[in-house]
């Protein structure tokens, strides 16, 4: 019984319902597994006592029977979830000390599922980042390695990742602003999917650009991510913009049966340099979906090369607004101030204080784009090409298009500080594939499907239409089966 | 390609109130000049009659009566507050 950490989701629900294990020995498991592993930094806050806690009374919920399928379920949380009484602070110092008096919808939502919450988990400083070296705690090393060098997980889920991928528990939240739950997954072979915007509440949730944000599972599987993100789902009169639409039952759509459904493969995805694994892995993934019954049909999305500036306008516009409220007043931290100080010398002093590099440069962009004489040239026509961007994929799917298939991310993971040096915009070239999805609010799953010569994990996307997750959650799973990804890190840390 | 001078660099900093040192100016306005000559890719697409993006789900926002559906938990609001006395946020003195 000492590789409970290792079990999957969905064998974990099977034998808790069987009695064959108890929440308190998968529990004991991770946070076994979880001391072992302070060297990849992943948990920065440890709740063992409310864990064990939280355990027991599942084990309690489960003996009664009709527990919910996340009953006892050992999970890690992101730090950008406010959790009530335990610290968040979106690995910003300027959260320094902040203890919620609330917990988000999404994590409540876990926790009355009767999910057990192990700690909170490392990111990139309010999820501004694709390589979790923006972080207060400092860097997550991915459980992955090809020699000394340690691996950056990826960004923002890093620690999410991270800990999936070393079974330090069985599954995670992550949040994806621009890829920051499917490009983690992809450097650390696990599956992260991000919902259809307004899928998931984003109350209670830390937020950087509140039209992008979405919540979502990390996971070992894509049964897995059925079975989470079916918990996480649901409207939430507490967020305007969550959906009230009925959802559907994840899990029970992974039939197989994929035959006849249409894939797109479109062109521009095909960017200069891309490494030939991936351009070959790309077209293995196209050919595991023909195989399986879907038919392959090439097709374009003319304004995908403007994702990435429209993104790197319009996130920082929302962050500069949304980062607006932290000014020493009502939480977290304050700048110690001279004698005469007044107001705006400790709005500035306590804001240069707590805010990371990457955090200051994207507030100040975003401020700059919005102030006056900028905001048309700027933030008005980034919001245009995101309504052309949109368009695009409405104008496939309406076209008879069921699903999209791309590459997760344009490398495998590379060396922490490797990119210490590079522009800015060499790092937000990480989220070349991933953007678009966020910017026209659709459903997108990052999945493992092989390992480049190094021997590390590479990563396919599929996108979705909006509110078809479990479409496109049936076609991860067929994917998955025919890929047959099934390495693991091998255990260094 | 975007310049954004020292002056310039100085007066966003201002405006998003985060002090920065005179001695960084120079790498800001560089990264600063850096992110905006990538965003002016964006010059190069025909937007004519094309509306900005304001819900990328296109849903009516639900309304609620206007009525008070929580409060009396003053204690709970100031806890994480740096500096709170008699039931209030302190701040330094704002009006001479």
């Amino acid at each position: 019984m000492s590789d409970l950490n290792k079990l999957t989701l969905a064998d974990a629900r099977d034998r808790l319902r069987a009695g064959d294990v108890t929440s308190v020995d998968l529990t004991e498991a991770c946070l076994r597994a979880i001391d072992g592993a302070d060297r990849l930094n992943a948990f920065v806050h440890k709740t063992p006592d409310l864990a064990l806690e939280r355990a027991k009374a599942a084990d309690a919920r489960i003996r009664q029977g009709d527990a919910p399928a996340m009953c006892g379920i050992p999970v890690g949380i992101k730090d950008l979830f406010c959790t009530e009484g335990v610290a968040s602070q979106a690995a910003s110092g300027i959260l320094n000390g902040f203890r919620p008096e609330y917990e988000s919808t999404v994590s409540a939502q876990l926790r009355d599922a009767g999910a057990v919450m192990l700690g909170k988990l490392n990111m990139d400083e309010f999820a501004m980042g694709s390589s979790n070296e923006t972080s207060v705690y400092g860097n997550v090393i991915n459980p992955w390695k090809t020699d000394d060098r340690d691996l950056t997980p990826g960004g923002s889920s890093g620690g999410s990742a991270a800990a999936v991928a070393a079974d330090l528990c069985l599954a995670a939240t992550g949040t994806d602003t621009g890829g920051s739950i499917r490009q983690p997954a992809a450097f650390t072979g696990t599956v992260g999917i991000k919902p259809t915007y307004g899928r998931c509440s984003r109350w209670g949730i830390v937020a950087f650009a509140s039209s992008l944000d979405q919540a979502g599972p990390m996971t070992k599987t894509v049964r897995d991510a059925a079975i989470m993100l079916q918990a996480m789902c649901g409207h939430d009169a507490k967020d305007s913009t969550s959906a009230d639409l009925p959802v559907p039952d994840f899990e029970a759509m992974l039939t197989g049966d994929i035959r006849g459904k249409k894939i797109g493969i479109p062109r521009e995805y095909q960017i200069d340099g891309m490494p030939a694994e991936i351009a070959a892995l790309w077209a293995k993934g196209a050919d595991m979906l023909r195989d399986a019954g879907a038919e392959i049909v090439d097709i374009s999305l003319p304004h995908t090369k403007y994702a990435l500036p429209a993104y790197y306008v319009i996130a920082p516009a929302e962050a500069s607004s949304n980062l607006a409220r932290y000014d020493g007043v009502r939480y977290g931290h304050r700048a110690k101030l001279a004698a005469g100080d007044g107001i705006t010398q400790m709005y500035e002093k306590t804001r240069a204080e707590g805010f990371g590099a990457e955090v200051q440069r994207r507030v100040m962009i975003g401020t700059y784009v919005l102030s006056a004489g900028f905001y048309d040239a700027y933030y008005n026509r980034a919001r245009k090409v995101r309504s052309l961007i949109k368009r695009d994929f409405d104008t496939v799917f309406a076209g008879g298009i069921d699903a999209i298939l791309t590459p997760a991310t344009p490398s495998a993971a590379f060396g922490l500080g490797e990119m210490a040096n590079a522009d800015p915009v060499q790092m937000y070239l990480n989220d070349v594939f991933t953007v678009t999805v966020n910017l026209a609010g659709l459903p997108g799953i990052a999945l493992p499907a092989g390992l480049d010569a190094q021997g590390l994990p590479l990563g396919l996307q599929l996108i979705g239409r909006p509110w078809e997750e479990g479409e496109l959650l049936k076609t991860a799973h067929v994917l998955e089966g025919a890929a047959g990804f099934v390495s693991k890190p091998a255990k260094w840390w | 390609m975007s310049e954004i001078d020292l002056e310039t660099a100085r007066k966003v900093a201002h405006l998003a109130r985060i002090a920065v040192p005179d001695e960084n100016l120079p790498a800001l306005a560089q990264d600063l000049s850096r992110i905006l000559t990538f965003m002016e890719e964006l010059n190069e697409v025909d937007v004519d009659g094309v509306e900005p993006m304001t819900s990328v789900t296109p849903m009516r926002l639900k309304r609620r009566a206007d009525v008070v559906t929580d409060g009396d938990v003053q204690a709970r609001i100031l806890s994480n507050a740096p500096d709170a006395r008699e039931g209030f946020f302190a701040v330094p003195k704002v009006v001479e």
